[in-house]
């Protein structure tokens, strides 16, 4: 009987939910407005057979529960019952496929007129690039991938010269227009997902994934990484902006080129400008934050001078021999209450100069008791 | 057919204790063996969720859990659960108890091997628990061990801890390729007189099937296992493109990491029924016995056994819909997966309308087996949004995807589990589980499950992505969000806790609890019928049973008794109206 009664509040209670949970989809901004009725489609008929099965459940436990002297019933099989259930059944599944087949045919058919940006990932952060003034992109192979190229694209190619830079994780897009997402990965498998356009696709290395959305609001919106891709994957942040066509064409005229690019690189920035670009090139970030608040690795804010309680407990001071060091062999001295799970980086000794200079630069805030910002610097 | 003459046997002679219970060859022995291992390495990955649990309430309040532990806690949890309880309780466990004694064989056809399957299946629990003693610990690549992210730095224990896992999982390969051919075997050639293939009950009917899968899906793990491990310590690129990890640029070249994902998901999604087949089986016995009413629809659950384990086999990429395959595929896969929900819907109606018109005993085993009627609906149900491709997209990856998966192929099969543990207990060790510590277990884990998983499903609809260490600063995710993961952490440890009382009890009745008689339920399968309870090495005695009848003769009309063993002739029955006696598909 208890479990009767038990069923009975789980399905009160998970319709309760249903209609006072505060969790519940983001609004949507983008096409994908088919989409969500589909899913809704599929919850009602869900439900009703959750519901159906619960009840039928419970009440066969307080009709045919034991009582002295009952007996059951001697039926072993009803074909007629049989045969109906499995009609109504495979209606129902009609019912939840066929509208999902077809909005999924929308959803791989991205139209001629789709403007096209690439997003490329790498452990842990975000980059972007436009097809620039001839509407192509230039030829990409990791092996042109350097601290000059990150996105590694063919410096002979032509149709690359032209082909807008994003160097950050913020990307911007004009609102009410299709596009297409081409998405490449250096190195792990990462996800393209940004919760209020609904579609998500994986950047697999060495492949060129793709989908496409018309973002339809005005907005900014976080842009999530969906495959794990490493100890740094929740903090794999970016950001779209979708703006109207004019503030989106300003904003794209001042990123560089990949020609720009390419000659910016030869002149001069200052070391702490330079190691700052490293730190986000590199990954580093992903982990050391340069705000105080706690990553998988110690934050690099105040971290220039301090004196560091190693794991095996020696205590050091963190001057340029020491930084240099653990930039190198990162196992040499681990940090007391950190994983040893950095990687040695592949840098050369004007670019760990850099570094340190960057990193001297991040001086500890004026007040010690601070309160760890929640989002890491960009 | 009996398979062994008992004055010949040489297992009926007496032998010591090391013979008779570590170096066994009984299948009973090897059960028990292959059961107390399964729940000792369960209990590791119990504690790693409530660890991980405990991150996601409570963000940052336990030092000792980074972002490296934490993935690692994931990865070990969902291995263990996966390959090294479900699998090896479900085949290992309970396939090595109840096939023999249910077909009225005296062992299974090969004991030797049977006693090699279980060391070998030690031997990879031990190496993949070595895991947590080398440098860098255990791998934290999640369960599924996507390269190329599991094999390069910035994942926890890509230097010994993925390569002890995949050497792990190649040895329990051996070992479930040792008994699944053995089970297999057994059921086809051990069978007694009178035991056709449609006279068998459902519990060896699902085991059956999922040995058969198992023996054709593991393959794609093994070999998976074996090329992952050549790309980490012989350099090949069989799953790795060219790469810049970390700045660096790596000697691979030309691999391709989704063809990793086809052949995990090729053995991955049939795992998946060799996991629920079993627990099918369990619970329609489970439910016709404390009923007392007979299975509703028997060919029918048969032919859905059968016809869900070939479907198994053309689902998998219902796994990858945003793996970056071949988009068309979609079409395929999302048509295939729905269409298996049609013969799983059939095995749900059957249950329920068993219980229909029954005598309904809530006995222990009851309770568990409608919980995971229950648990498994729910579970079902969510399958058919992450099966039909559009609407996965939107909540892949989500924590969706984390209740729905832990519903059906977590909660659900871990009820039937613990339903069966109730219901042969008395027959393993001759003395009934405590009923009141029994009650405590379920109304704890049936209730503490749904205050889990349920909630869940909503913060996937919200986005939240699964797999993430911690969530700060994400705007889209209310507040209130956080709220709801440290009430479903609490849970976690509520239900986490209560296990102890099942675990007590399981030690504290083996000596204590009370006798249980050949039959404590009344039930008509042949391993309620042995001469002896436990019963001894050869389980029949001097001649094995024959049977003359279907598995399900319960309350049959004009019947004295409220059930029919199958070993009772139907001419013993002289009341009964013969044509009322259904005699199943003789």
């Amino acid at each position: 009987m208890a479990l009767a009664v038990a069923l009975i509040l789980i399905v009160v209670g998970s319709v309760l939910f249903h209609f006072v949970s505060p969790w519940w989809f983001t609004p949507i901004a983008s096409n994908w407005v088919q989409l969500d009725d589909t899913i809704l489609v599929t919850l009602v008929i869900t439900a009703v057979v959750f519901v159906v099965v619960n009840l039928f459940i419970a009440w066969s436990i307080v009709r045919f529960r034991h009582r002295p002297g009952r007996k059951a019933a001697f039926e072993p099989e009803n074909r007629r019952l049989e045969g109906w259930l499995t009609i109504v059944t495979s209606v129902g599944i009609v019912a939840m496929l066929a509208p999902g087949l077809y909005v999924y045919s929308d959803m791989i058919s991205p139209p001629r007129d789709a403007a096209v940006v690439e997003a490329l990932g790498q452990q842990w952060q975000w980059r972007f690039r436009f097809p620039g003034a001839d509407g192509r992109l230039g030829l990409s192979d990791t092996r042109f991938v350097g601290n000059d190229n990150p996105f590694g694209l063919d410096p002979d190619d032509p149709d690359g010269q032209d082909d807008v830079l994003v160097h950050n994780a913020e990307l911007r897009l004009p609102v009410d227009r299709p596009v297409r997402f081409l998405l490449r990965s250096r190195d792990v498998l990462h996800n393209f997902y940004v919760p209020q356009f609904r579609a998500k696709m994986d950047l697999v290395p060495g492949l060129v994934t793709s989908f496409w959305v018309t973002p339809t609001q005005a907005g900014r919106f976080e842009i999530l990484c969906a495959e794990l891709c490493g100890v740094g994957h929740s903090n794999m942040r970016g950001l779209v902006v979708v703006e109207d066509e004019a503030a989106f064409r300003t904003w794209l005229s001042a990123q560089p080129t990949f020609a720009q690019s390419l000659a910016g690189e030869a002149t001069a920035v200052d070391d702490a400008e330079r190691g700052r670009m490293l730190a986000q090139t590199r990954g580093c970030q992903a982990c050391h934050s340069a705000d105080g608040s706690r990553g998988v690795g110690p934050t690099w804010q105040g971290l220039f001078g301090s004196a560091r309680s190693l794991a095996d407990g020696r205590t050091v001071r963190a001057d340029e021999a020491y930084l240099a060091q653990s930039i190198r062999d990162p196992a040499a001295a681990i940090v007391q209450g950190y994983p040893p799970v950095m990687p040695p980086a592949n840098l050369d000794d004007a670019e760990i100069a850099a570094l340190i200079t960057y990193i001297r630069s991040l001086a500890a805030p004026p007040s010690p008791s601070d309160t760890p910002a929640p989002a890491a610097q960009q | 057919m009996s398979h062994a003459n008992p004055d010949t046997d040489p297992h009926t002679e007496p032998l010591g204790f090391w013979y008779r219970y570590i170096w066994s060859q009984d299948h009973k022995v090897i059960a028990i063996q292959y059961g107390i291992t399964a729940i000792a390495v369960g209990l590791v990955a119990l504690v790693l969720s409530n660890l991980m649990r405990l991150q996601i309430g409570f963000p940052g309040a336990f030092e000792f859990i980074d972002a490296a532990s934490y993935y690692q806690y994931v990865t070990m949890h969902g291995m263990i659960m996966v390959i090294y309880l479900l699998t090896a309780l479900f085949l290992g466990g309970f396939g090595n108890y109840l096939i023999p004694l249910m077909l009225g064989a005296r062992d299974m056809v090969f004991p030797y091997l049977n006693m090699l399957s279980f060391w070998v299946y030690l031997l990879a629990v031990l190496v993949l628990m070595a895991s947590f003693f080398v440098p860098g610990g255990p791998s934290g690549a999640g369960w599924t061990l996507y390269p190329p992210q599991s094999i390069l730095p910035g994942t926890p224990g890509t230097d010994w801890g993925i390569v002890l896992m995949l050497v792990s999982l190649a040895i329990f390969i051996v070992a479930a390729t040792m008994g699944g051919l053995n089970y297999v075997t057994t059921v086809l050639q051990a069978r007694t007189r009178g035991m056709t293939l449609m006279r068998m009950p459902l519990t060896v009917w699902g085991i059956f099937v999922a040995s058969i899968l198992a023996l054709l899906a593991f393959p794609a793990l093994f070999v998976s296992a074996v090329m992952m491990l050549f790309d980490k310590l012989l350099g090949t690129s069989f799953f790795m493109p060219a790469i810049v990890s970390m700045g660096q640029q790596l000697d691979h070249a030309g691999g391709s990491p989704v063809l990793f994902q086809h052949l995990f998901w090729f053995f991955g999604h049939p795992e998946v029924y060799i996991v629920a087949l079993p627990a099918f089986g369990i619970v329609s016995d489970l439910i016709s016995t404390h009923a007392r009413k007979n299975i509703f629809g028997y060919r029918m659950m048969v032919w859905a056994i059968v016809v869900i384990g070939g479907l198994s086999f053309v689902v998998w990429a219902h796994h990858m819909y945003v793996s970056g395959m071949n988009p068309y595929f979609g079409y395929f896969f999302a048509t295939t997966t729905l269409i298996i929900a049609v013969p799983t819907a059939i095995k749900v109606y059957n249950w329920v309308l068993t219980l229909w018109q029954g005598d309904i005993h809530l006995n222990v085993p009851m309770l568990f087996a409608i919980g995971f009627i229950s648990t498994f609906v729910i579970g079902g149900l969510t399958g058919l949004f992450l099966g039909n491709v559009s609407v996965d997209i939107p909540l892949s990856d989500t924590y969706f995807v984390v209740a729905h998966f832990h519903m059906v192929m977590g909660v659900s099969p871990i009820l039937a589990i613990f339903g069966g543990i109730y219901h042969w207990y008395p027959k393993i060790t001759g003395r009934m589980l405590d009923d009141t510590l029994g009650k405590l277990h379920f109304w704890v884990t049936f209730l503490g499950t749904y205050a889990i998983y349920f909630p869940m499903h909503y913060l996937g609809f919200l986005g939240m992505p699964r797999r993430y260490y911690a969530y700060e600063g994400y705007e889209f995710i209310p507040a209130s969000a956080q709220d709801l993961n440290a009430f479903i952490t609490v849970a976690a440890l509520i239900v986490g806790v209560t296990q102890l009382a099942f675990l007590f009890n399981l030690g504290w009745s083996a000596f204590r609890g009370k006798p249980a008689g050949a039959n404590p339920w009344g039930a008509t399968t042949l391993e309620w019928q042995t001469p002896q309870t436990p019963p001894a090495h050869g389980n029949w005695g001097a001649a094995v049973p024959e049977v003359h009848r279907w598995a399900y003769d319960y309350s049959v009309p004009g019947a004295a008794r409220d059930f029919i063993p199958q070993n009772v002739a139907q001419a013993d029955d002289a009341e009964a109206d013969d044509d009322r006696v259904w005699e199943g598909h003789a």
